[in-house]
């Protein structure tokens, strides 16, 4: 704003004035916000209109093929009444909460390995990428076939080794399934945890860990009070991001099991496509989908609050 | 407090030797300078005191103890990093505090300790605040505390001035001397800066290239340098080095330059006329005199308290420093005498110290 009124010469002034396109022409603002209109535009066409319409459809009967009227709250309350529903909003939370809280376990160990001198590193590096990399339908279906009922590699190796005598029904029987797409789930998402946080391990001075060896530290006091605490931030956004995407997933579990067995697998996301898409009732899907951003919203707000408490990252202050 | 013994250790990096046998005896409670160009070995050797580098071969030892194979955390040291090594998500008092609470020490207890500390660095008022909140000196004071609170056997500081500007490096130069002074600890200090091993030092060890060149009290280095590198390393502006042949001179010997000037010296090595040579001359040891040796002068740098003139023997720049103000200007011709009971003396060849 400093600028704006800087370049603007006082009222009394008896010189001429320059004229409003000149004014225009060097105002910096003015020449932001053009800068900033292509991304803007973007947004709001892909991200804020999609968004806008969900939202405006989940209080409509919208139907595919037949525009819908207002209908208020009702898709809500009969969501409210309806049993499935609050099954896939228990999934999605068992889901994400499980998924999650084990590829953060795993994914720290992997980063503490990776970030170890080790002959061949960015080989193993590149290979714990792997299954990041590949298209989730494609790992989806490589799992399908893991998971088979008859031609499961897991039943087969189980049976060979004597531990079990008959195959086990991964996605047939519903604690199995659950169990099934979680470890799919897992796999996935391992890597993309795994190599933020050895990012973050790398931004670790090594001379904080000398300076800890000196003070006496042991490996697992050099864990619990430098690397742990000075990685807090980057594991708030990493999970973040992790709680989200597992919490939204919806490719997998719609490749491997569709939702089924008896709902056991549906998450909102498969759930709101079933009713939506496939059943053609779009404003009760789009309700389903609503649903989910409360949800959202408050995984967001806990890693917020989490990252504002950590004073030592904020320079400058200082009294 | 301890002495510390450093025998014939070597180190290897794969199959590259970087330290060929080095023997460095530190008496109890002495401040060591080492000190040399980067890649002389001198902050690998500071890591295999602390802990953090292996021994090769030859062996450390700290008081009475071969510590070789004893852990970083039980050879009782404490060091302070070139960047300070501060954990930033701790305050200045759990920075400072940080050893005693790994050891199990009572809370009360830490915190009198790091307040004892705290005081003699003046750092009191600082201990609520996060390494971010500090200027560059006060961190290097904490770093210091941090060493302090443990009260260790043996200091060791890696290159810890080199992060300060010129001025605060100057003020904290004094500090830690005062500090060693006050504690009387056995001090190890790593630096490439020769005026700061001078300042500080109570025994330099020069090094280049993983052996030592020389150890000994500054002065005592600066006046009878072993060979031409600790000449040229320790004292600044350098020395400077003119080639010629010895010539006895008829009793009165001296070193004939290729243009045909004539160094004087108070005595050369017996039957040595003709010898190729190289002549050190320290820039105060020179005089303007009329009979000295014609030189051109090129550049006038008055510092105030002295001049400094680089002036040109033949094809040689020469650099002289005068604390009395002499009328000179580029382009002038000057005679600039070296004084005969100041020059140094060395083999053209091995830099060998050839004079008294």
């Amino acid at each position: 704003m400093s600028i704006v009124q800087a370049s603007m010469p006082p009222q009394s002034a008896t010189a001429e004035l320059p004229s409003v396109w000149q004014r225009l022409r060097t105002n910096k603002n003015l020449v932001a916000l053009w800068f900033m209109l292509p991304a803007a535009a973007f947004l709001i066409l892909f991200l804020a209109y999609p968004l806008g319409l969900g939202i405006w459809m989940s209080f409509t009967d919208e139907r595919i093929g037949r525009a819908g009227i207002f209908i208020g709250l009702e898709n809500y309350e009969w969501l409210w009444s309806d049993t499935i529903f609050w099954l896939s909003v228990f999934n999605t939370l068992l889901y994400t909460l499980i998924a999650s809280a084990i590829k953060f376990a795993i994914g720290l160990y992997l980063a503490l390995l990776l970030n170890r001198h080790m002959p061949f590193k960015a080989m193993i590096r590149a290979i714990v990428l792997i299954p990041f990399i590949v298209p989730t339908v494609l790992s989806a279906i490589a799992f399908w076939w893991i998971y088979d009922a008859q031609f499961s590699i897991i039943s087969w190796s189980l049976i060979k080794l004597g531990l079990i005598d008959h195959n086990i029904n991964f996605l047939g029987d519903t604690n199995w399934a659950r169990g099934s797409v979680i470890f799919a789930n897992i796999w996935r998402g391992v890597p993309f945890v795994a190599i933020t946080l050895l990012a973050g391990l790398q931004t670790v001075s090594p001379s904080l860990y000398e300076a800890a060896t000196l003070d006496g530290a042991t490996d697992w006091q050099r864990f619990r009070h430098i690397t742990y605490p000075l990685l807090t931030p980057i594991i708030a956004v990493v999970m973040t991001f992790s709680v989200l995407f597992t919490f939204t997933d919806f490719q997998l579990v719609w490749a491997l099991t569709r939702g089924g067995p008896v709902n056991a697998t549906h998450l909102m996301a498969t759930l709101s496509y079933q009713r939506g898409i496939i059943s053609g009732r779009l404003g009760e899907g789009a309700a389903i989908a609503t649903a989910m951003i409360p949800f959202l919203l408050a995984a967001i707000a806990i890693s917020w609050f989490g990252m504002q408490r950590r004073k030592w990252q904020q320079g400058s202050d200082n009294d | 407090m301890a002495s510390v013994q450093i025998s014939d250790v070597r180190k290897s990096f794969g199959g590259f030797e970087v330290l060929h046998g080095v023997t460095v005896p530190i008496e109890d409670g002495a401040f060591v300078v080492l000190v040399g160009p980067s890649g002389c070995g001198k902050s690998t050797l500071l890591r295999m005191l602390a802990g953090l580098e292996n021994i090769t071969s030859g062996t450390i030892s700290i008081g009475d103890r071969v510590v070789n194979n004893v852990q970083p955390k039980e050879r009782d040291i404490a060091m302070v990093f070139q960047n300070y090594a501060l954990y930033p998500h701790m305050t200045v008092a759990d920075n400072m505090g940080f050893s005693l609470k790994l050891r199990g020490a009572d809370s009360n207890a830490i915190s009198e300790k790091v307040k004892k500390a705290a005081d003699i660095l003046d750092l009191a008022r600082l201990l609520d605040r996060f390494p971010r909140q500090l200027s560059g000196g006060q961190r290097q004071r904490v770093a210091m505390g941090r060493a302090i609170v443990r009260d260790p056997q043996v200091f060791l500081f890696d290159e810890p001035l080199s992060n300060l500007d010129a001025k605060l490096r100057v003020a904290m130069r004094t500090e830690i001397k005062e500090l060693h002074q006050r504690l009387k600890t056995t001090t190890v200090y790593v630096t490439h800066d020769q005026i700061e091993a001078m300042t500080m030092a109570d025994k330099i060890v020069v090094m280049q290239d993983g052996i030592v060149e020389q150890m000994g009290a500054p002065l005592e280095l600066y006046d009878h340098p072993d060979n031409k590198f600790v000449a040229g390393f320790i004292g600044s502006p350098a020395m400077n080095f003119l080639e010629g042949t010895l010539k006895s001179n008829g009793g009165q010997p001296c070193v004939e330059t290729a243009s045909g000037a004539k160094l004087p010296l108070t005595m050369a090595p017996t039957a040595s006329d003709g010898r190729p040579v190289t002549y050190g001359i320290r820039p105060e040891h020179l005089e303007i005199a009329s009979d000295g040796i014609e030189a051109e002068v090129a550049v006038v740098e008055p510092t105030g308290s002295e001049t400094q003139i680089v002036a040109r023997i033949g094809t040689q720049d020469i650099i002289a420093v005068f604390r009395d103000r002499h009328d000179v200007n580029p382009g002038d011709k000057i005679h600039l005498k070296p004084r005969a009971t100041a020059a140094h003396l060395f083999d053209k060849d091995n830099g060998k110290r050839l004079n008294n």
